[in-house]
């Protein structure tokens, strides 16, 4: 299919009203012009609080919150934890940051010592920080495990510490900052075509690769194969996100926290 | 508690600190004093509160402290009182000390007589600040998310606020943003009268809500519904469940035309009624001017003094300054967090005879300079510019460069919204000529930047000046 009718990828932003803690907002605008870039259109679903999931869909988007925000979705997210892990397990493209992240995974314990139900989409279990524990916040420049990718730069802000399961895969190998939990050098996790990380700044904006990566995903669970390659891809957005890449990633190696080898 | 002679010794040692770095060229001696002074005699900030004959007045909230502050000063001298006030931006306990520092002579004595205490302060610095300062009139201007590492979540500063107002042990008069609910409902826990202001004027509300909006709670729990919105979550708002909602401001502005240097607004202060022009643009500056209108009224200052003295008095530092530079006009905007920097677009917009809303596309006629810093007092986390609606500005920019620590992200944010930067630059010296360059002779350079950024371009734009700020010497 090459005409402009059938190249629609399905996007879903999940509570982008209540997850929006650190302008997660820039992966769904970076979405919406790298999909144009492709070629596609992106057709961007939001669904919050009190509302159903739609049928279908080929990414879905969601972002970080504090426990407040996250105590709020808990029980929602959780119930619609069936849906989302059969969409994940067939190939649909997902990014979920910090907060929603940690609400991906099976469950998390709040700075209360409440247990939060998670939607269980990664093998990852979280724990708010105790007392003492600093928050991991900063530079984060990691090593992503997915092909083609590579290093991707972003800002962390989090109290809580990530343990990946025995199914979970790390998402990336931290070069600076802390990662999951700061003690074993993993950041995020990734399943199937689905990425959780704990990764800001907005990420997708200034990590091309990743964002190629997300929607080819995207593409290729809509049924589109062909995409034009990156080089072919518009300008204006292409050109801009390379240079902040590379800046950003110096920034990162000059101030972020190095991993302890 | 320090004795009288030891907060005398305290003073003069700040003094004498804050005059070697001075000499020691490491700026401008403005946390220093206040340290050395602070750790020598603990309770200045006590006696600080005390010293002004007419007592302390405290502003905080996210953005509109600095210019709130500015506007009251000229407030107090119309109503005949001199000012005891912090310098803008040191507004956490070293910085009130300094302010002491300051105000005390070579001897280490101050005198307050005939002072009103002028202090804008930290929004999550306030709460331990507020029983040691012991203001007679506390102002709350807004509350929108600022760097997240720094303040946490906006709900728990307005709790620690409700709280610390819950303490209070005096009878602290509370001015209070009838438009911002987690403002306005700090009135519950009032010990003292409360004034109230706001923008009654529905046609200044926005076409629809602004993606920095957070979803926002009531303290019942429910979600506010908004029948209008000026900016973010702030405009005339009602709980659906247990019936709060936006209180009738005693201070409103009831008609509001924005105009490109500022704006006409009609004021109703009480029930008398009032013709204001506001000397800086957008309408966030419609609501600092109502908010120092509102403290006169705490204050007990009459209305027309007020009025006369807020149209007079000029932009505070960085805040909407406008120079003449080489044949262009140049204003600094100082934008910190995305309700500010959404503010700020929408007064750009606006100032260009368009409506600000991008109802038919304008062309293209803004010459933008917009620097990102990436230092402590700006934010090291720059994501934030992914929250303000920069989308807008599409279409409208005639010329762009991109400056500061951060300029390559700030150029990617613009690119997202559509929007190429002529120049990436990070030199600030170089950025600022090539915006010159791209400015054509007789129109207007507008310069939007982030804290460190600003008082770096700033002080480079006013040499290049020379002859001031324009706003100072044009008739």
């Amino acid at each position: 299919m090459t005409d402009g009718a059938g190249r629609v990828i399905r996007v879903l932003s999940l509570y982008d009203d209540v997850m929006n803690v650190y302008a997660d907002r820039g992966n769904t605008l970076a979405v919406q012009r790298g999909a144009a870039a492709l070629g596609l259109e992106a057709d961007v679903l939001r669904v919050s609080l009190g509302e159903a999931l739609p049928e279908a869909v080929n990414l879905v988007l969601i972002g970080g919150g504090q426990d407040r925000e996250q105590r709020r979705i808990a029980d929602e997210l959780a119930a619609h934890g069936p849906r989302l892990r059969e969409w994940a397990a067939e190939g649909v493209a997902m990014l979920a940051v910090c907060g929603g992240f940690q609400l991906f995974g099976r469950w998390y314990r709040d700075t209360a010592g409440r247990t939060l139900p998670g939607a269980g989409v990664f093998d990852v279990t979280s724990v708010a920080g105790g007392a003492g524990q600093p928050r991991c916040i900063g530079d984060v420049l990691v090593d992503s495990t997915l092909e083609g990718v590579g290093e991707v730069v972003g800002f962390e802000n989090h109290g809580g510490r990530t343990y990946l399961g025995p199914a979970a895969q790390p998402f990336a190998r931290v070069l600076y900052g802390s990662g999951n939990n700061g003690a074993d050098g993993t950041e995020g996790a990734v399943h199937r075509e689905a990425i959780g990380t704990y990764l800001h700044g907005s990420v997708l904006p200034k990590n091309p690769r990743l964002l190629r990566h997300l929607l080819a995903a995207a593409a290729r669970h809509a049924g589109i194969e062909a995409l034009p390659s990156v080089e072919g891809a518009d300008g204006l957005m292409a050109r801009a996100a390379e240079r902040a890449h590379r800046a950003a990633v110096l920034v990162a190696r000059r101030r972020g926290r190095p991993v302890a080898r | 508690m320090a004795s009288a002679l030891q907060r005398r010794v305290a003073l003069i040692a700040g003094r004498v600190a804050g005059e070697a770095t001075r000499r020691l060229g490491r700026g401008g001696g403005t946390a220093l004093p206040g340290l050395v002074a602070g750790r020598l005699a603990p309770d200045l900030v006590e006696a600080l509160g005390r010293l002004a004959e007419h007592g302390a007045v405290t502003v905080t909230g996210t953005n509109g402290k600095t210019t709130t502050t500015h506007l009251l000063a000229a407030i107090a001298r119309e109503a005949g009182m001199e000012t005891l006030t912090n310098r803008s931006g040191s507004n956490l306990e070293r910085g009130l000390v300094t302010t002491y520092v300051d105000a005390a002579g070579r001897d280490g004595v101050a005198d307050g007589r005939g002072h009103l205490g002028l202090f804008e302060v930290d929004e999550a610095a306030l709460p331990p600040l507020f029983p040691r300062l012991r203001p007679r009139v506390a102002v709350f201007l807004n509350l929108f998310r600022d760097q997240l590492d720094r303040y946490g979540e906006i709900d728990s500063v307005a709790e620690g606020w409700a709280a610390m107002i819950a303490a209070a042990d005096w009878a602290p008069a509370l001015v209070l943003n009838a438009d911002d609910p987690s403002v306005a409902l700090l009135a519950e826990g009032a010990r003292g009268p409360v004034v109230t202001f706001g923008i009654d004027d529905e046609a200044a509300a926005l076409p629809e809500a602004e993606h920095a909006s957070d979803a926002r709670f009531c303290v019942c729990g429910s979600r506010f519904q908004h029948a209008r919105v000026f900016m973010g979550h702030v405009g005339h708002w009602r709980c659906p469940d247990c019936g709060r909602r936006r209180p009738r401001p005693d201070v409103a502005a009831t008609r509001v035309l924005l105009g490109v240097d500022g704006s006409e607004v009609d004021v109703r202060i009480g029930e008398g009624a009032h013709a204001l022009t506001v000397p800086t643009a957008g309408l966030y500056s419609v609501s600092n001017a109502l908010a120092a209108l509102a403290t006169a009224v705490a204050l007990g200052v009459p209305g027309d003094a007020a009025v006369r003295a807020v149209q007079q008095s000029g932009p505070a530092f960085g805040r909407q300054e406008r120079f003449q530079v080489g044949g262009r006009r140049v204003r600094v905007w100082l934008a910190k967090n995305p309700a500010g920097l959404n503010e700020i677009v929408r007064a750009l917009l606006a100032s260009r005879g368009g409506s600000g809303e991008g109802e038919g596309r304008e062309a293209p006629d803004l010459s933008l300079l917009a620097m990102l810093n990436d230092g402590i007092q700006d934010g090291q986390d720059v994501s934030w510019i992914y929250d303000a609606d920069l989308e807008r500005l599409e279409g409208r920019v005639a010329s762009l460069v991109c400056a500061g620590d951060r300029a390559e992200d700030l150029a990617l944010r613009l690119a997202v919204a559509g929007i190429e930067a002529d120049v990436v630059e990070r030199g600030t010296e170089v950025a600022l000529d090539a915006a010159l360059e791209r400015t054509k002779a007789g129109e207007v350079l507008d310069i939007v930047a982030t804290y460190t950024a600003m008082l770096e371009v700033r002080d480079l734009v006013a040499a290049r000046a020379g002859q001031g700020a324009y706003w100072e010497v044009a008739p």
